[in-house]
């Protein structure tokens, strides 16, 4: 089990780090730990890019002028507190970490498209930790206005070095009428973080959602269980998580769509494989309206020790709702690896051929600069894996 | 090319394979009849070293190696190779993928091997996940021609296979046995011959269909764990047609 978390143990002041102007001043460490996480420092194919150090935002700049890229504070001054948006669909009294969010804000972005803009280069952004017990409150806003199209990967890492970090990141979501959004998010934290991040979002009539979740490296305890409701009708959101938990490392994480409309979809789609760690895996679909079709998926692999907890929920109260789950824990086949045996592959060769299929989710709707990042990350990390 | 001495094996406590004697010569085609439950399936499975197999007496040899404890991947990596009657799905695995590992290092045209088997549309799809019956075999010799294997172990060609299929399947396993297998059409006929790889094939049929398509040398009917019937393959599909296999119980006594 987790430890209680003791917030005052974080320094939530002083940490203030300087703009960057080019990213590429960076020393190589960081530049490493920001590229393990998806940012690419010469922001080649990037839309615009977003970067949070400690307590400061320290980059910020759009290069498409369909999308608006400011960080939070900023956007706070500049639209009279976004009462439309802000703490409109996490509610900041839900816990230590929300309030912690609220009273002493540090940055995060706001990321707005232009109506009907489609912006097919992903924006990046990066929280990122530096130092010893540091904490971090960052607070983001994506807005995917009318009939447009946007794709955001994010990541957050803590340096190389840091000792004892935690993150608390509010997000709030979204995607209007005729919308699409894919948020990939990977996180590539160290084995003494602690992060808590909260999110919700909406999506209005024929809006897209699509989530993707890469955890690939340690971390200490993480939980996070983002909600979103399918407002509008005929509106889509899918979930891609991949997960793996070395020793030590707690992960309680999952997500939670509301069919809140008539022809809504959802599909959540979760693998995860622990060496060692502990994951506790939840996912939850709810049903209100018809037709609405939803589909989950939990998928768990142990190799060599840890604890895998799936808890798939589907909940309705309609007549008509189509929802359905799989959820599997085990081992790998030995029928699988003398398959691969079979085909002269040796037995630590199949095995990692099989896990490595086990982790390539299939998602679909992302730019190529996107997939590849996935795919490489999954493939520099296959090694650590086991 | 192999060497199958007083072969017994057992699945699961249970002696299946009782005292095979075997032995198949380079480029010689040998056919394994036999009723359901006779040991067939299990013959090639012990060959190929399957854990759920344990070779409790006799010994194998291949091009002259003792395989009769060896890991599968070893025997692979000599020369066997196998076509899997119900292949295990692996979620992730794109068919490419697996096809060019099977090739372990050489180069292989991945795309010239699958149009020869009609199954180009399939290299992006996760192997075996919803594959129909003709598709496995398809698949399987896909992943055989890209293995080149010198010893083919294939088990029931015809399962689950439509009439249009089994043509396609029946040449195949044919060029798989010439080691015709490079989709090169520049070659001429004496290159080609020259650059053939003795093929030989141990091949389970209930049905005969793949009779028609391969130069079949030798068959010989497994019954009860035993080896019997020695003869032509053709012969011994007629006999079993006319008169099943009790005749195999008389001529074991």
């Amino acid at each position: 089990m987790p430890t209680p978390i003791d917030l005052k143990s974080f320094k939530f002041t002083g940490a203030e780090a300087a703009p960057i102007e080019d990213l590429r001043t960076l020393s190589e460490q960081d530049k490493q730990d920001l590229l393990m996480a998806g940012v690419d420092v010469d922001e080649r194919m990037r839309s615009g890019s977003f970067v949070h150090m400690n307590h400061s935002n320290v980059h910020c700049k759009s290069h498409h002028k369909g999308v608006e890229v400011l960080d939070i504070k900023t956007a706070l001054k500049k639209y009279d507190g976004l009462p439309e948006y802000m703490w409109t669909l996490v509610d900041p009294e839900k816990d230590d970490f929300t309030r912690g969010a609220r009273d002493n804000l540090h940055g995060g972005y706001f990321i707005r498209t232009e109506k009907g803009a489609k912006v097919t280069e992903p924006v990046q952004s990066c929280l990122f930790i530096k130092g010893n017990q540091v904490g971090q409150n960052v607070h983001n806003i994506i807005i995917v206005e009318e009939d447009s199209e946007l794709h955001i990967i994010t990541g957050c890492a803590v340096a190389h070095d840091a000792k004892g970090a935690a993150h608390m990141g509010i997000s709030e979501f979204f995607i209007k009428k005729g919308g699409k959004l894919s948020f990939t998010m990977i996180h590539n934290w160290g084995e003494d973080t602690t992060v808590r991040p909260r999110s919700a979002g909406v999506v209005e009539e024929g809006g897209v959602f699509i989530n993707n979740y890469i955890l690939l490296k340690p971390v200490k305890d993480l939980q996070m269980y983002p909600k979103i409701s399918l407002n509008g009708q005929g509106a889509v959101a899918r979930f891609n998580s991949v997960v793996v938990t070395p020793p030590g490392s707690y992960v309680d994480a999952g997500s939670e769509v509301i069919l809140n409309a008539p022809n809504t979809r959802t599909e959540i789609i979760a693998r995860t494989l622990t060496t060692g760690g502990v994951i506790i895996n939840r996912g939850r679909i709810s049903g209100t309206h018809v037709p609405a079709k939803g589909h989950l998926e939990c998928k768990g692999l142990i190799l060599g020790g840890g604890m895998i907890h799936a808890i798939p929920e589907l909940i309705a109260d309609v007549d008509g709702v189509e929802l359905s789950h799989e959820a599997a824990v085990g081992k790998i086949d030995q029928e699988e690896i003398e398959y691969l045996m079979a085909r002269g592959l040796d037995e630590d060769e199949a095995t990692s051929t099989i896990v490595r299929g086990f982790l390539n989710v299939d998602i679909q709707g992302l730019p190529p600069a996107l997939q590849e990042v996935i795919e490489k990350t999954l493939a520099d990390n296959e090694k650590d894996m086991f | 090319m192999l060497i199958i001495e007083d072969l017994h094996a057992m699945v699961a406590d249970r002696p299946v394979l009782k005292g095979i004697n075997l032995e198949i010569a380079e480029n010689e085609t040998f056919i394994l009849f036999g009723p359901n439950g006779s040991g067939k399936t299990t013959l090639l499975m012990t060959l190929m070293g399957f854990g759920n197999y344990t070779i409790t007496q006799g010994k194998i040899t291949f091009k002259g190696v003792d395989i009769t404890h060896a890991p599968i991947h070893e025997r692979a990596r000599l020369g066997i190779g196998m076509s899997f009657q119900r292949p295990p799905t692996i979620h992730g695995l794109k068919t490419r993928h697996l096809v060019k590992m099977c090739a372990q290092g050489r180069e292989v045209d991945v795309e010239g091997l699958a149009q020869k088997v009609n199954f180009d549309h399939f290299l992006d799809r996760d192997i075996n996940a919803g594959f129909s019956g003709g598709e496995i075999k398809r698949s399987e010799l896909l992943q055989l021609m890209a293995q080149q294997p010198s010893l083919v172990l294939f088990d029931e060609p015809e399962s689950g296979v439509d009439l249009e299929n089994m043509h396609l399947i029946g040449r195949t396993v044919r060029e798989l046995l010439r080691g015709e297998v490079e989709p090169d059409p520049k070659l001429s006929m004496k290159a080609k011959k020259l650059t053939r790889k003795a093929t030989s094939g141990l091949i389970i049929t209930h049905t005969g269909y793949i009779l028609d398509y391969i130069n079949a040398d030798r068959g010989q009917v497994l019954y009860n764990g035993h080896l019997c019937c020695e003869a032509n393959p053709r012969d011994i599909l007629d006999h079993v047609g006319k008169f099943g296999y009790q005749e195999c119980v008389r001529c074991l006594n």
